[in-house]
């Protein structure tokens, strides 16, 4: 007798928990040769809304921890994600297409990612940070912040490596994020996900919805409680990046462009993920009191 | 005997003096109404809960509820400078649009009373003040009485106070009656006009819908101009069900005796979404009557940004952020 299928329909990450749409509405998700894999819910502009809310909430805890301890959050996840390897594995080959072996090294490399991205933590501040030199009796202090809510358009192409290496640098530095995942290729941004329910993460922290990132996304660039948003999801769509730019103009958003073409991702990441992230605080203290 | 309301047009004066002769006449009425249907009034609160009310409706419903808001803050941190600035907020709620509405009342403690009155001047936005030993109402008659007087005293439009819940629950009515009778009283002003007197029952604390229904007739019977759920101090506040148990009791004494009286629900009211839930039910149980400030009000703190930002999504097309209004 053959085993019944168990056909699965995956869920949006939301403020630690895994809702349905608001809509109601999911879709097909197609592996690397055309065959249906599994369904995922289609977030809608209210999904994102409450993410937001969820992201708002949870910044002041995150933000407030110790460097240190988020980078041992950090390397947490990617502990979890060693563990889980195998899944990953598969969801990257049947997402991208591509054979086990070159999944793996895909894997490989998000896992080192993170890691890599955990260790800048608690370092971020003294090669960004300064004790700059002032015309008076004064100390005068340079210490980067996080920016605060940040909106990340994950990469279409790219469905683990190109997610990890948005969202980790977003996080590591106190921000919180939410993540809409590439849409053709969504399971191993939801398999992710929950890697960071079961991490120490807190909710809210990252939040994920699978969707459609020119639908969601307009959503996202005009909401005035984000504080960023990265459109590395529109790579190559130039009209609906500048659409976003523009709607992201009305709060002064801190927007980081859209490339023409999806990049490589397994090169050695610069510190600009970080930094366009962040923000300068300077504080002046008396000397001598 | 069949439980029952009182006949269609009774004679409220009569009425009144029938039931309150004594304990026992006033507590055989109070028992005497219908019980409630918990699973039933749960039920039809949750499933009016679930209307859709969008665009046009909506817009509606959200200027309905900025105006029928009675912003309060009842801390013991409150000082003459929070309150003024809370006043200013009641009058102008969002300074970056003109057509937004004020709203219907600031609520403080008394002593507050004056501060708020030199803000609020005559920009129709009335005083509400808390009297009576809130949130306890533990406190000798003569104590709640020149409480009440003092407010009035003071400027107060409207007088919000607490019943004497050990009372109640112990079954002495009549002098929960008595004691609502005599604040009414006290709220007259010299002039022979009086300030409007709201019964705040704390639900929370009365167990059961029987006894929400039974202390809203109690209420009513004693001349509350409003029936209000809860103080803010005690959870739970302000339920969709126990507002739907105190709708059904207004709209049945307006039935029986044609007076009209208000509703407050209060504390724990916290989204733009649960408001318009609330005016869903204000509009199917009780009446499109009761869809104005004069016989419907919020008390309510953070509920007034929600609505702000709901309203500014609507005006603008985008979502809004706390980052744009006050922290209160």
């Amino acid at each position: 007798m053959t085993r019944l299928d168990v056909r699965k329909t995956y869920k949006l990450y939301i403020d630690g928990a895994f809702p349905r749409s608001e809509s109601g509405h999911s879709y097909e998700v197609l592996d690397g040769k055309g065959r249906f894999v599994a369904n995922a819910a289609l977030a809608s502009r209210k999904d994102a809304r409450d993410a937001v809310v969820a992201a708002r909430k949870a910044f002041g805890g995150w933000s407030g921890r110790t460097a240190y301890n988020r980078a041992q959050i950090l390397y947490r996840v990617a502990e979890i994600m060693e563990d889980r390897r195998p899944q990953f594995v598969d969801a990257v080959a049947r997402a991208e297409g591509i054979g086990d072996g070159p999944a793996g090294k895909v894997v490989d490399a998000s896992i080192d990612r993170l890691v890599w991205y955990a260790g800048w933590a608690d370092k971020i501040t003294q090669v960004l940070g300064n004790a700059n030199p002032v015309a008076g009796p004064f100390f005068n202090l340079s210490t980067p912040e996080p920016t605060g809510v940040v909106a990340v358009l994950a990469p279409q192409g790219s469905s683990l490596l190109g997610l990890v290496s948005t969202v980790a640098p977003v996080i590591v530095t106190g921000n919180t994020a939410v993540v809409v995942s590439s849409y053709a290729r969504p399971l191993p941004a939801v398999t992710f996900s929950e890697v960071l329910a079961t991490s120490d993460v807190p909710g809210g922290v990252v939040n994920i919805l699978t969707g459609d990132a020119a639908t969601v996304g307009p959503w996202l660039a005009g909401h005035m409680d984000v504080n960023a948003i990265d459109l590395g999801g529109v790579a190559g769509r130039p009209a609906l990046a500048t659409e976003l730019e523009v709607a992201a103009a009305d709060n002064l958003k801190r927007v980081r462009r859209a490339p023409a073409a999806e990049p490589d991702w397994t090169d050695e990441p610069d510190l600009g993920a970080m930094t366009d992230f962040l923000e300068t605080k300077t504080v002046w203290h008396p000397i001598g009191l | 005997m069949t439980a029952t309301y009182p006949a269609r047009g009774a004679d409220l004066d009569g009425l009144v003096a029938d039931v309150t002769r004594s304990d026992a006449t006033l507590r055989r009425f109070l028992h005497g109404l219908p019980g409630v249907d918990q699973v039933g009034a749960e039920a039809r609160a949750a499933a009016l809960g679930t209307r859709s009310i969008k665009t046009t409706a909506k817009a509606f419903a959200l200027d309905l509820a900025i105006r029928m808001v009675d912003l309060t803050t009842l801390e013991g941190q409150d000082t003459p400078g929070k309150v003024r600035a809370l006043a200013a907020k009641a009058m102008r709620p969002d300074p970056a649009d003109p057509t937004c509405p004020s709203v219907a009342a600031v609520c403080v403690y008394p002593d507050m009373v004056a501060d708020v009155k030199q803000v609020l001047g005559d920009s129709g936005v009335h005083i509400a003040a808390v009297a009576t030993a809130f949130p306890s109402g533990r406190a000798a008659m003569d104590i709640k009485l020149a409480d009440t007087r003092d407010a009035v005293e003071a400027g107060a439009d409207e007088i919000d106070m607490v019943i004497d819940r050990g009372a109640f629950l112990s079954g002495r009515y009549l002098q929960v009656f008595e004691e609502i009778a005599a604040v009414r009283e006290a709220c007259a002003r010299p002039d022979g006009t009086s300030a409007h007197l709201k019964v705040i029952f704390e639900t929370g604390e009365l167990q059961t819908y029987d006894n929400v229904r039974r202390v809203s007739w109690l209420a009513m019977l004693a001349g509350a101009h409003f029936i209000k759920t809860s103080t803010g101090k005690v959870q739970p506040a302000a339920t969709l069900p126990v507002t739907l148990v105190m709708l059904e009791a207004v709209r049945d004494f307006r039935e029986a005796t044609g007076r009209m009286v208000g509703v407050k629900p209060a504390g724990g009211i916290r989204t733009a979404k649960d408001a318009v839930k609330y005016l869903v039910t204000v509009n199917e149980v009780a009446g499109q009557d009761w869809l104005d400030p004069d016989w419907f009000r919020f008390g309510a703190s953070t509920l007034l940004n929600d609505l702000l930002m709901q309203r500014t999504k609507m005006t603008t097309g985008r979502y809004s952020g706390p980052d744009y209004f006050t922290l209160d």
